[in-house]
């Protein structure tokens, strides 16, 4: 579970989170949704520690995250992936790989076999370079690198952003799936409210750094000034 | 087939390799450290030079060649490490110019200081190997056993580097942080110390090269000992290609043999003038080098 209390972040005069609180269950999938410069990433870089708040903490069960460095965080079991992806280009998909799962107990072995079988696609180009795989390819291949770490917390920062309708569909099922099966605490970034609230369980609604909602992901998705407002639905 | 060996192209070609090896190394820690730091250190010659006066001056007559080679080689990888923790740590992010003159300054420091403590008379080193040139039948071979030791140890080093970087979690670890440091930290890669880590690498690859270069008979030990390898080795790597290891190894040996012919076919006061219209010339056609596959740049 990760608990944000009284949140704030500014980078220089400019004020990119104020005053956030909520909670993300365990298990469960917590959408976080807004327009662009709600200041998700910014929320998302702060609970992995690439940015420091000005005020206020980040819990992840008991333990307090503000402070620690990013690769303790990680390390700790908090699996971000990126804006972007982040995937390493000149690596190939199987060092990729072989990367987040450095700190991880299993085998390398047992992992990447775990992870072909979720994301087959990858199996079949492992020796290939990640800047050959196509855009929903290096989605999947984002998502495997940061599962193979075996987190118990998954940042997602916008998966669907520049893939086709049908590859976001099926990434959100995988996405789901996988909070299911692995008992994983996830917060989903999105622009797209559509495809996020489908999936999710509750909802944090940003706009300028602020909440301005949050409640189950069913609410938020009936409430009619929400969706004209902030989340860019026509009724 | 004697006669091929001794021929007056077969020693500049092995002449040259023995030079060019030289130049690859010194290439190979300027590339460990730019693809890493994005910093092209002036001191890539300084910094191991001090290792070697600290080993091989105050320890040989003491502990002999091998252990003091051995002390060296660990005060490098510690002068790098501290180099990059102490001073270049607060050089990120600044302007490009900041590190450049800071490493030029630290290049001329550690210069003066050695003269300062050691004085500019150069120093033999005493090893077991013999400079003087084999023969077949009657005529002398360029290679001699420390011409074969110089190549040996040249490559020993630069496969141990190739085999770190491309088969130890080290090495993985080492390579995502340059290309993509951010992400790195993500993974729970500790990025700040990779890059400790990259400057111990390249000033001990530098050691070993100055140890090899000061071994010499004909050389010794002075404290500019590597100013004019450093110019080569700086114009190999750029030639290769600022971002390749590989590029950076091939182009000094290529560069070293072809500099052995222009000092035997031309003059040898043609040498530094060929080599900056080689730099000169490559860049204009390949300014990211031979072996660069891509242009962009890390930002």
């Amino acid at each position: 579970m990760i608990t944000v209390t009284s949140l704030s972040v500014a980078y220089g005069a400019v004020q990119a989170l104020r005053d956030v609180s909520f909670q993300a269950g365990a298990g469960q999938i917590t959408a976080v949704l807004g327009a662009n410069g709600a200041g998700k990433t910014t929320l998302l870089r702060t609970i992995s520690g690439l940015v420091t708040p000005t005020q206020g903490r980040v819990d992840f069960g008991s333990t307090a995250l503000v402070g620690r460095r990013a690769e303790e965080i990680a390390r700790l079991g908090v699996g971000h992936v990126p804006e972007g992806r982040g995937v390493i280009s000149e690596f190939t998909v199987e060092e990729n790989l072989r990367l987040g799962s450095m700190f991880n107990k299993t085998p390398l072995a047992k992992g990447l076999a775990e992870q072909y079988e979720l994301f087959p696609a990858l199996g079949e180009r492992r020796k290939q370079h990640a800047a050959k795989l196509s855009g929903g390819e290096r989605q999947m291949l984002a998502m495997a690198r940061a599962l193979i770490a075996e987190p118990t917390v998954l940042l997602l920062d916008e998966p669907s952003l520049g893939l086709a309708p049908l590859v976001t569909a099926q990434l959100m099922k995988t996405i789901k799936d996988l909070c299911e099966k692995k008992k994983l605490t996830v917060i989903l970034v999105e622009q797209n409210a559509v495809t996020a609230l489908r999936i999710s369980s509750h909802a944090v609604v940003l706009n300028l750094g602020r909440v301005v909602a949050d409640d189950d992901a069913s609410v938020i998705g009936e409430d009619e000034n929400l969706r004209q407002y902030y989340l860019g639905m026509s009724s | 087939m004697d006669a091929f060996l001794t021929s007056r192209i077969m020693s500049d070609v092995l002449g040259g390799l023995t030079n060019g090896m030289i130049y690859g190394l010194v290439a190979l820690s300027l590339v460990l450290i730019w693809r890493s730091a994005g910093i092209l250190n002036f001191a890539a010659g300084a910094m191991p030079m001090v290792a070697t006066y600290v080993g091989m001056v105050i320890f040989v007559s003491t502990l002999g060649y091998w252990p003091s080679v051995v002390i060296a080689i660990i005060t490098g990888l510690t002068i790098g490490a501290l180099t990059e923790r102490v001073v270049v740590r607060r050089l990120y992010g600044k302007p490009p110019i900041n590190p450049v003159v800071v490493m030029v300054g630290i290049l001329i420091v550690l210069e003066g200081v050695a003269a300062a403590i050691w004085s500019t008379v150069p120093r033999g080193i005493p090893n077991p190997f013999s400079p003087i040139d084999w023969q077949l039948a009657g005529k002398p071979i360029a290679l001699s056993s420390f011409s074969l030791y110089e190549i040996v140890t040249a490559l020993v080093v630069m496969s141990a580097v190739a085999a770190l970087f491309r088969f130890t979690k080290l090495g993985l670890q080492l390579r995502a942080s340059a290309l993509a440091p951010e992400v790195s930290r993500l993974l729970g890669v500790r990025v700040g110390r990779m890059l400790t880590l990259g400057w111990a690498l390249s000033t001990g690859v530098g050691t070993i090269t100055t140890v090899l270069v000061a071994s010499n008979f004909f050389t010794g030990l002075t404290p500019q000992v590597m100013d004019g390898i450093f110019a080569f080795g700086f114009i190999a790597a750029a030639v290769g290609g600022l971002e390749s290891p590989v590029g950076a190894i091939v182009s000094g040996v290529a560069l070293g043999i072809v500099l052995q012919f222009v000092g035997d076919y031309i003059n040898s006061n043609a040498i530094i003038l060929v080599a900056l219209v080689i730099l000169v010339v490559s860049l204009m056609v390949r300014p990211n080098g031979i072996f660069t596959r891509n242009s962009a740049r890390r930002v």
